[in-house]
């Protein structure tokens, strides 16, 4: 059974259909990659997963579960599952890096103070910070904060991480360190991943597939050697970053095919 | 002439539906706050530190405002009543000024101009960094966790201000009855306090439970509703001061004439 899956997903935003009957599906213990240009819909994918967005069509299920039918409870108990790593962050700033990181237990799990301090000085050291608890996020650098922010996702231990942009926004041996990291998570807490990128270095190094999302649709999907030598010529145009092609050009004929 | 009253009909049209749709957002919100008051966790943590921000820390602020309006509305009022050598009736006119009308309405702006602007520039930035998202995916509700303790913090914090106002504002008129018109102290006591009736300290602070619900509502709508950065927060922020404006002083002119012809 998958653990994720799109099926058929539509969805319009503002005018614009950012997601056309759009398929996606990622096995256990996979990290698939999303690529594609700025302003594609990568990040409303992930927030379709979380039910952040509803669809307008389609279905989204987690471990077969269907995420527009659990309400309640049952949401919260998805969110607990799930590791969602904003692209900027999103720490609360009136909160200190323990204090978010820990967020989680501390308001929704019957955990005592010292079990929650244990629990946050482990994740810190999952991603490789140590006492900065009580730093507050103002204090800290772009590739601080990506880190902190993953250290909040994983907190509960959940079975899929999604990351929105992970290496976006910080220098290149940061970027490096965050790829590193997502592998040593991969590995160590076996999870299932998603990272949305347009940073190709970044979609190499960390994806066991990659997928390229154009007009709302995955248009190509294949290991990261096939993406490499895709001859799609959408996919060619945008891992070699070239500034004339199909996508460009505004040409509408999509392979399919990673080919 | 007839595009013209066209282009009227509709952009009026636009109007009276963004104006239903924004009191239609006020009031589901102010409904799913409700509900949400008992759900857990409490939140008493969050509940005390707003109580904090909008009731103590807006405290000098009112003192200072109230003392000066306590002190204008008696010079304001010995300039008419020293005509008339009716000196002795500036005590009674401020207290029940202050206390039915002055301190709720003036204490609500003070604290919607201060409070809630700072409650929708923080929600709003909140929002645009997508903390909000952020409280949802780690299992929290954002009206459970932001608009909860804000909505009862003001709708408990504002009615205590206005106390403190309204004495505050009937000290200031004391000070020039008794120390500028020469006006009696006990005599100037005994007209405060002999004139206040029950009824006005209770038409008073009904309204200020309004107007405190209004500000949380209004500051917390807009500041969750905020799109398009910090320019986004910069409209939110006034649009929340504007709204809260109008909609207490509308609230004011209701229940004023809510009391005046049903309450004897």
């Amino acid at each position: 059974m998958a653990m994720i899956e799109l099926i058929n997903v539509s969805k319009n935003l503002g005018g614009k259909q950012v997601l056309d009957h759009m398929g996606l599906t990622v096995e256990e213990g996979e990290t698939k990659v999303i690529i594609g240009r700025s302003g594609v819909g990568k990040s409303v994918t992930l927030k379709h997963i979380v039910r952040l967005l509803e669809p307008d069509e389609g279905n989204v299920r987690v471990e077969g579960r269907d995420v527009l039918a659990l309400h309640g409870r049952e949401l919260n108990e998805l969110h607990m599952e799930i590791g969602l790593v904003f692209q900027g962050g999103a720490l609360f700033d009136s909160l200190t890096v323990g204090e978010n990181v820990g967020f989680i237990l501390r308001e929704h799990m019957n955990m005592a103070q010292s079990e929650i301090d244990k629990r946050v000085k482990e994740s810190l050291a999952l991603v490789g910070l140590y006492d900065v608890e009580l730093y507050m996020p103002a204090d800290l650098s772009g590739g601080m904060k990506k880190r902190v922010a993953l250290a909040r996702a994983i907190c509960t231990r959940p079975k899929i991480i999604l990351y929105d942009e992970p290496t976006t926004g910080v220098d290149p041996i940061t970027a490096d360190a965050i790829n590193q990291l997502i592998d040593e998570l991969h590995d160590k807490l076996k999870v299932t991943s998603i990272v949305v990128t347009h940073d190709m270095r970044s979609a190499y190094k960390v994806a066991d597939r990659i997928a390229m999302l154009y007009e709302g649709k995955i248009i190509a999907e294949g290991t990261p050697d096939e993406i490499r030598y895709s001859h799609n010529p959408y996919v060619h145009q945008f891992i070699t970053g070239a500034a004339h092609g199909p996508i460009t050009d505004g040409q509408n004929s999509v392979s399919t095919n990673a080919g | 002439m007839f595009l013209l009253r066209k282009t009227f009909y509709m952009a009026l049209g636009a109007k009276v539906l963004s104006l239903v749709h924004f009191i239609g957002g006020i009031v589901s919100l102010g409904l799913q706050a409700v509900v949400l008051i008992p759900a857990r966790p409490l939140g008493g943590g969050r509940i005390f530190e707003q109580a904090k921000k909008v009731g103590v820390d807006s405290l000098p602020i009112v003192a200072l405002v109230s003392f000066f309006i306590g002190v204008i509305l008696a010079l304001q009022t010995a300039y008419i009543m020293q005509k008339m050598s009716s000196e002795i009736y500036i005590a009674s006119i401020v207290a029940v000024s202050l206390t039915r009308e002055l301190g709720p309405v003036i204490t609500a702006l003070i604290v919607a101009g201060r409070s809630g602007a700072g409650i929708t520039a923080e929600l709003g930035t909140m929002a645009v960094t997508e903390q909000v998202d952020a409280l949802v995916t780690l299992g929290s509700n954002p009206i459970k966790y932001l608009v909860v303790p804000r909505f009862l913090s003001m709708t408990f914090m504002l009615p205590i201000l206005t106390l403190f106002a309204n004495a505050i504002g009937i000290f200031g008129g004391y000070l020039i009855g008794v120390y500028h018109l020469s006006i009696r102290s006990s005599l100037y006591m005994n007209m405060t306090f002999g004139t206040l009736v029950y009824k006005d300290l209770f038409t008073g602070l009904v309204k200020t439970i309004v107007f405190g619900m209004i500000i949380a509502l209004v500051a917390c709508y807009e500041g969750l509703n905020v799109r398009g950065g910090a320019e986004g927060v910069g409209k939110a922020t006034t649009m929340s001061v504007v709204n809260t404006f109008i909609m207490i002083i509308a609230a004011d002119c209701f229940f004023t004439a809510l009391f005046y012809f049903f309450v004897k």
